[in-house]
């Protein structure tokens, strides 16, 4: 194994999928705005609510098709770049993947061809229902994709083979409601909600700073200062149900976050800043508030929070064992029919994974080293600084946005969005819940180091079997490719957005053939 | 939990359905693939692109999710297979992947600039996500039959000992022609029934004889070639199909000609290649007849037929290995889990007929050929 094929295949992975999601929360959320404004154009049949919903529709779809583009990279990447992953779990991880094809992008795709080139094909109704499909189809595909990225956080419902050399399901019911996996989905999609609720914002903010569309404007924050307060409210205190399931699950991730290195009696504190020191495993001039990690991550005054070198020493106990099931899995190679092989790897079978830990160090793990088995049990530490920087970054945005929507819905109430220096904020505000997310994203992935899955498999032995200088080649593709489509999109989003909420083809001269005039402003 | 149907059957199925869901993608997406590398070709105009464009515009990327499906499929059900072949195929992935991701791009940005120049480039990059992926296939499925260069330790950890040009042999290249006059084919049938009568119409038909032709002859070709050459394996020893999915527990011997003993064993299998050569010919038919539908018709049996040949001729093998044949992966050794394939086949009962009945619904709501006179006053076309 070469270790700059593993780094260069993360990073590639990394860039891929930060890129991809940058498109992402925006369909999410937008999609379902779309389905509110229309819903109002429907009830109300007003036709302001129908050039609005197409205007953002517009706007949808210069984003959405970047999102489908670079999606079909993350599902090729698992199998061009990590190809023993995919053969070692593929299993489990396969299913949610097809069934995210089956029942979501289908749904979504078919339905958006639909959703652009059916407005005057189908009735009011008939059209909401399709909006509304597309946004259930969007929103599905984000529940599969993360049972699926739950999972590796997760890994419930399955167990090693040694027939086959991998992990395969032995409870698929476990898998689909992992708990990890839920609060992933309700916290990603909120994220999204937020994201689109503030792009809406700061866009209908900057037409109102220029006194330009004022009536499409002024309804759209409306919409959005209400989505955006419900959503934010909900990424928060559902990011805190994140942090629950992590004291079953993840501990290690959460004493990360934390910088919490020794068990501390319960309740333990919660740490809002400190500088963590890696080396001597303490953190310096922390500002801790007591009992409150305790209570959240516990919802008790007496369950303990783990610190990281009880959590070191268990992984240290866990290789040992697993070394057990992977000596016995050497036999059974051999001799399938081995039965006291076959006994000594069901006794172990949890730890195996850990046993893989040390090929890092050693080509055989049962040859390893006292010293090699103590590094091997360190490596489980992800990046403390890191995490606990990230995770306050993505908070404090967090608990920003609660503070921003509520200030927008009492803007909304008061004056109708006619302060300037509100309207001001909201264009600074449009690339805050990106870099909240993107951070959220490395928190949840930097967390989970050294595993691709948790406890079963290293990252370092997920790569696929490739040079050097073909992954410097794909990177350099996907940078050129990307880096140009993200200049594209983003000038035609600016184009499309100084254009306005105009009504007529961008081809033909003449006005709008569906009888709707350009809007003046009020 | 007790699954009802046993691994051979359950692997079997799966066998079936990955064949489907690659007919699948040829027939829908395929003609979008085809219309957008016939775009130079049918089109002198802005107008008659566009035109062109928006027969495929509401449908290609409901279609793309074919190839995204099946992709996922062969991760769930084949897992060796996603991962020899995506990882193996690894640059030749990367130009597909980076032609499909300048296709969708191209077909929604397209429109949203007035200059020449913008729509030229758009253009240019239309026909290479369309070109580009269909020889691609075409020149992998080549590598199939011939096999592929890889190997597995005892971990199953497989390594790969061939290189992107050494995709390209006279035979895989033939079959890289034959995936593209096909869809290009298939393309024209598209626009046979969705184009108004007009320059494009006519440009589509005198294109899709030629490759129809092209068609039949690269068709005939391949199949003499897999005959002389002796190219093909087949199993030799006991064949356990319920036992577990690990290429090192099977033994099996290349053996020359043996791709097409599977029609002595089976005489039904010539239905298959019957169907490409009659397929074709119909769609011939109905480009003389100027019948849209018996065009499209037949494009879409010969389409059938064709796929359907390569994996008939190959069964049990999938992914046959070139160095090594006992790491060759057959429908015996490399699934998932019985119990992985039993709920991936009852989540596809329930879901495949309802995308079938959606897809059928858009499909009567955007029906109708499409005329210069949408193109010029619809303002929701590309």
């Amino acid at each position: 194994m070469d270790i700059a094929v593993i780094e260069l295949s993360r990073l590639q992975f990394a860039l891929t999928a930060m890129y991809h999601f940058l498109f992402v929360p925006l369909t999410l959320g937008l999609s379902f705005m779309l389905v509110i404004m229309e819903s109002i154009y429907v009830i109300t049949k007003r036709p302001i609510w129908r050039v609005i919903t197409r205007f953002w529709g517009r706007l949808f779809g210069i984003n959405f098709v970047l999102g489908v583009a670079t999606g079909l990279t993350m599902e090729f990447e698992f199998g061009t770049n990590w190809a023993y992953y995919a053969h070692y779990v593929g299993d489990i991880f396969g299913a949610p993947l097809a069934i995210e094809g089956l029942m979501a992008f289908f749904l979504e795709a078919t339905m958006v061809g639909l959703m652009f080139f059916g407005w005057d094909r189908l009735s009011r109704v008939q059209h909401l229902f399709v909006t509304f499909m597309v946004a259930l189809g969007t929103n599905l595909s984000a529940l599969w994709i993360l049972i699926a990225n739950g999972w590796m956080q997760n890994p419930v419902g399955a167990s090693f083979n040694p027939d086959t050399m991998r992990m395969e399901v032995t409870d698929f019911k476990e898998v689909l409601f992992n708990p990890v996996a839920q609060a992933k989905f309700v916290h990603t999609v909120s994220a999204g909600y937020v994201c689109a609720a503030t792009f809406v914002m700061g866009v209908s903010a900057i037409y109102l700073l220029r006194g330009k569309w004022t009536n499409v404007a002024r309804r759209s924050m409306m919409v959005a200062a209400a989505f955006g307060l419900a959503s934010s409210l909900s990424v928060v205190v559902l990011g805190d149900e994140s942090g629950y399931t992590l004291t079953d699950n993840q501990k290690m991730k959460l004493a990360a976050i934390e910088a919490m290195w020794k068990t501390e009696e319960a309740p333990a504190g919660l740490t809002l800043f400190g500088l963590p020191d890696v080396a001597a495993h303490q953190t310096h001039y922390a500002i801790q508030v007591p009992y409150v990690l305790g209570l959240i991550s516990t919802r008790s005054l007496t369950g303990e929070v783990t610190g990281i070198d009880d959590l070191v020493l268990r992984a240290d106990q866990r290789i040992s064992s697993g070394i057990v099931a992977y000596d016995a899995v050497q036999k059974l190679k051999v001799n399938r029919f081995d039965m006291s092989a076959r006994a000594a790897f069901e006794a172990h079978k949890a730890d195996i994974g850990f046993a893989l830990l040390l090929k890092r160090y050693v080509a055989d793990p049962r040859l390893a080293t006292n010293d090699q088995i103590l590094r091997a049990a360190a490596d489980t530490i992800p990046n403390v600084p890191v995490m606990f920087w990230l995770f306050r970054g993505m908070a404090g945005l967090g608990f920003g946005f609660i503070a921003y929507f509520a200030l927008a819905f009492w803007c909304a109430s008061h004056s109708r969005f006619s302060k300037r220096w509100f309207l001001k904020l909201a264009v600074v505000m449009i690339p805050l819940p990106w870099l909240a997310i993107e951070g959220g994203w490395m928190l949840a992935e930097i967390g989970r180091q050294p595993w691709a899955v948790d406890g079963v498999l290293p990252t370092f032995l997920g790569a696929s079997s490739l040079t050097v200088s073909q992954i410097w080649a794909t990177i350099i593709g996907f940078t050129a490719l990307y880096g140009t489509l993200a200049v594209i999109e983003i000038r035609l989003m600016i184009a499309s957005i100084r254009k306005g909420p105009i009504e007529h083809n961008p081809g033909e001269t003449q006005g709008s053939a569906d009888g709707l005039a350009p809007l003046p402003a009020e | 939990m007790h699954i009802p149907l046993d691994y051979e059957t359950l692997r079997l199925i799966w066998w079936v359905l990955l064949g489907l869901l690659l007919i699948g993608f040829a027939l829908t997406d395929g003609y979008d693939l085809g219309v957008a590398m016939l775009l130079p070709f049918v089109a002198r105009n802005d107008e008659e692109r566009r035109l062109t464009i928006n027969t495929i515009a509401p449908h290609w990327e409901g279609h793309q999710v074919w190839l995204i499906l099946g992709g996922g499929a062969i991760f769930a059900a084949w897992p060796f297979v996603y991962a020899v072949s995506f990882s193996g195929f690894y640059l030749a992935m990367f130009l597909v992947l980076a032609s499909l991701i300048v296709r969708p791009v191209a077909f929604k940005y397209r429109s949203k600039h007035t200059e020449p120049a913008w729509r030229a480039r758009w253009d240019w990059a239309l026909f290479v996500g369309g070109f580009v992926p269909a020889l691609v296939f075409g020149v992998a499925v080549g590598n199939v039959l011939v096999g592929a260069p890889f190997r597995f330790d005892s971990d199953l950890r497989m390594t790969y000992e061939g290189s992107l040009l050494g995709l390209f042999t006279p035979f895989t290249v033939l079959t890289g022609l034959l995936s593209v006059t096909m869809l290009a084919l298939h393309g024209a049938g598209w626009l046979a029934v969705k184009a108004e009568e007009g320059p494009v119409l006519a440009h589509a038909r005198a294109i899709g004889r030629i490759a129809g032709i092209a068609s039949l002859v690269l068709f005939a070709l391949g199949g003499v070639i897999v005959a002389k050459s002796g190219m093909g394996m087949h199993l030799v020893g006991a064949v356990d199909p319920d036992g577990p999915s690990n290429p090192r527990f099977v033994t099996s011997i290349a053996a020359p000609g043996a791709w097409l003993d599977n029609y002595a064993a089976h005489r039904w299998m010539i239905v298959a290649p019957v169907l490409g050569f009659a397929g074709t010919l119909l769609a011939l038919a109905g480009i003389s007849a100027r019948r849209g539908w018996m065009n499209f018709g037949g494009t879409a049996l010969a389409t059938v037929g064709i796929i359907a040949t390569v994996g008939l001729s190959m069964f049990p093998f999938i992914l046959p290995s070139s160095i090594d044949p006992r790491a060759s992966l057959t429908v015996w050794n490399a699934s998932s889990s019985q119990l992985t394939l039993f709920i991936m086949l009852l989540v596809t009962i329930v879901f495949l007929p309802i995308v079938l009945v959606y897809t059928a619904w858009v499909m009567k709501v955007l029906s109708g050929r499409i005329t210069l006179a949408q193109v010029r006053t619809n303002p929701d076309f590309y």
